[in-house]
């Protein structure tokens, strides 16, 4: 960031969006604090914990240190000539593959661990998907010197077994979560009843914007810096000016969030890319699962259903509250995409640019790419999420 | 804060009426729709000494529950258990059996039908209380409302860590009797007590008049004997499920119940 970014002035909508939860934690009709009594009280210890923490200019320089000297922030703007040339779209990619330990997960790892550092807990518990959050709380417990339990479903640990190994080589213990499809939703639940009874020692560090309150606020504020770097880099290249179109893949909704901070007070376009095997906005209700309130793909019953996509990281049937109140409130969009476009989009991006990215990020690409002709001629910027190193050995088997 | 007897719902009085004849209350929890016979293990139940039985509709993430209670929803849940199903199952034998019926569920099944009409199917299939242990005090008032309506009584659950001010309004918005959880944990059988079951219990008793029962961790007549020295009563889960999943069929769930109520008498 220069200092000639810091004095162009961007165009500003307040929208009133994307500030803080309401006192009952919600974000419209969405959020809130289903957990059962003996959840409440660590929730809001970290509620307390957080504000107290977020306000305290100490704890914000401790982060931003922590964030520039060792995970490598502020993470570059690529300008993509070649795929910009081939889409005729303007293609801006935010480099978050650049991190420490390859994705977005380390920022809000890092927050999250220096919190409960300050709190006084002496262990870390996660869930994780395709392995990203896991490898990033994993190496903030090393770092910190903190034990570490990692909860991971059966079929995710089958398929993403280097990720497995790099958490055990970080010193965590991972623990195959064997009930129901064996994928993410079910490591959430194992990670909710194993911190029920630790509490005390523990932070259960939750990786993306869903959950009970304070999560989805407190992940969307230790994942706003992707926007605001994006922000001003954006302005930089584009003579003060904002992208048309801001576009992220939405899992639980993280690395979303943290690019929409950034922009939803201008007159950009909000898009959040689903994998349709999991896409919880366009295809769910409204329900109650892992502590909040938002869209979420269940039967006639109620019953959660298993989502069901290529990328373990997206493989989730609900959806962070705060994207389920942007999308009621029309001012992001959510599109769907399906495996082969991904495949497609995760080929292009290594053949044009050189990048070979997360299945996670490829899913905003392959909208990007599906919406060309719509996008002629305008400025998108997209949120390359993380690295595809560990989808490699998938993709070997799929493309041979 | 003595409430009328005369007021409050069925589930109550009959704890209430077991309490204040000086004995103990057994509340077991059955898995609704779990195996053929699900329906007469609760008759079964209820002849073996149940003062009230807390029948559990399945859900796809029970977040408060351990292996066993999860593969209880499993399995009835492939063999196709629906919340209507086990209603209108119910409803058949409710009358009959001579002991209140609350259900025991978690909030999305009852927030998909719409609480309104999930509270009126209750009635309708004459079950008299109800359990969502993942509405705590924060979340609960919609339902409550709804259910209250409905005239279905909304047990709430008590945390071993919660403070005295919240002990208290917990105490105060339950209805049915107040739910003491034993220990920091999800449900299953331990091999001892947990200290802070009967801690909670004795906590509970000094805040109400409304019956205190204790549940979770509470997996043989011995436990449940133990925290009834603190407490009115004791659901006892796990330990009868996991007979239900081994196929003792309604007579080795009945005879595993009148263990615990002749630990409890
Ligand atoms: C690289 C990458 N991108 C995106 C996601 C999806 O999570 P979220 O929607 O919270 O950003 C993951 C999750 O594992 C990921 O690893």
């Amino acid at each position: 960031m220069t200092e000639l970014s810091e004095a162009i002035p961007v165009p500003s909508v307040p929208s009133g969006l994307m500030g803080e939860p309401s006192a009952s934690g919600r974000f419209g009709d969405f959020g809130g604090v289903y957990v059962p009594e003996t959840l409440i009280g660590p929730c809001q210890e970290l509620d307390q914990a957080f504000r107290s923490a977020w306000g305290d200019p100490i704890f914000r320089e401790e982060l931003n240190s922590l964030l520039a000297t060792y995970a490598g922030r502020p993470s570059p703007l690529s300008e993509c000539l070649n795929l910009s040339k081939e889409l005729g779209v303007r293609v801006l990619l935010k480099r978050e593959d650049l991190n420490h330990t390859g994705s977005h997960k380390i920022n809000n790892v890092l927050g999250q661990a220096l919190l409960a550092n300050r709190m006084g807990k002496t262990s870390l518990v996660a869930e994780t998907g395709a392995g990203q959050h896991g490898v990033a709380t994993a190496t903030a417990a090393a770092l910190f010197g903190m034990d570490c339990v990692v909860y991971m479903g059966s079929v995710d640990i089958a398929r993403q077994e280097l990720n497995v190994f790099r958490m055990r080589l970080l010193g965590a213990e991972v623990r195959s979560a064997e009930s129901g499809s064996g994928t993410l939703k079910d490591a959430v639940n194992e990670a909710m009843r194993h911190w029920v009874s630790v509490s005390e020692s523990s932070h259960y560090c939750l990786g993306s914007v869903m959950g009970p309150h304070p999560y989805p606020w407190m992940v969307r504020e230790f994942q706003r810096v992707i926007g605001d770097e994006a922000r001003h880099q954006s302005a930089e290249l584009l003579d003060g000016g904002v992208p048309d179109v801001v576009v992220a893949s939405v899992g639980g909704g993280s690395n979303a969030a943290g690019i929409f901070t950034g922009f939803v007070d201008t007159a950009a376009q909000l898009v959040g890319v689903e994998p349709a095997g999991g896409a919880a906005i366009s295809r769910g209700v409204p329900g109650i699962v892992h502590g909040s309130r938002s869209y979420l793909l269940q039967d006639e019953w109620g019953q959660v259903q298993e989502a069901e996509s290529i990328s373990a990281g997206l493989d989730y049937p609900g959806v962070g509250p705060e994207h389920s109140h942007l999308a009621a409130t029309g001012r992001a969009v959510y599109k769907q995409v399906t495996d082969s476009e991904v495949i497609e989009a995760f080929t292009l991006l290594a053949r044009t640019e050189g990048i070979i990215c997360a299945l996670e990020c490829a899913h905003a690409l392959a909208w990007v790419s599906r919406a060309r002709s719509e996008l002629q001629g305008s400025t998108v910027l997209l949120n390359l999420s993380g690295r595809g190193d560990k989808d490699v050995a998938q993709m070997m088997g799929l493309l041979g | 804060m003595n409430i009328e007897p005369g007021r409050c719902g069925r589930l109550e009085q009959a704890l209430r009426h077991r309490r204040d004849a000086g004995g103990k209350c057994l509340v077991p929890y059955l898995t609704g729709g779990l195996g053929d016979d699900w329906l007469q293990t609760v008759c079964a139940a209820a002849a073996a000494g149940a003062d009230a039985i807390e029948v559990g509709v399945p859900f796809s993430d029970p977040v408060m529950d351990g292996i066993t209670i999860q593969q209880a929803n499993e399995k009835a849940l492939a063999q196709g258990a629906t919340p209507q199903r086990i209603l209108s199952e119910l409803r058949s034998v409710v009358t009959d059996i001579g002991v209140p019926v609350a259900v025991m569920t978690y909030a999305n099944i009852a927030h998909h039908m719409g609480y309104e009409r999930f509270a009126s199917s209750l009635a309708d299939a004459g079950v008299s209380g109800c359990i969502l242990p993942d509405l705590p005090l924060e979340e609960v008032g919609e339902w409550a409302g709804c259910a209250r309506s409905a005239e279905i009584e909304t047990v709430l659950l008590a945390s071993p860590t919660a403070s005295e001010k919240r002990l208290q309004m917990v105490c105060e918005r339950s209805r049915g009797f107040v739910y003491g959880v034993g220990l920091l944990g999800v449900t299953g059988v331990r091999s001892e007590l947990s200290e802070s079951a009967t801690r909670t219990a004795a906590r509970l008793k000094k805040l109400t008049d409304r019956p205190v029962l204790v549940g979770v961790g509470v997996g043989t007549p011995e436990q449940a004997a133990a925290v009834c020295e603190a407490a009115d009563g004791a659901v006892v889960g796990s330990a009868i499920v996991a007979r239900m999943l081994a196929g003792a069929g309604p007579e080795g769930v009945a005879e595993l119940i009148s263990e615990f109520r002749a630990a409890l008498d």
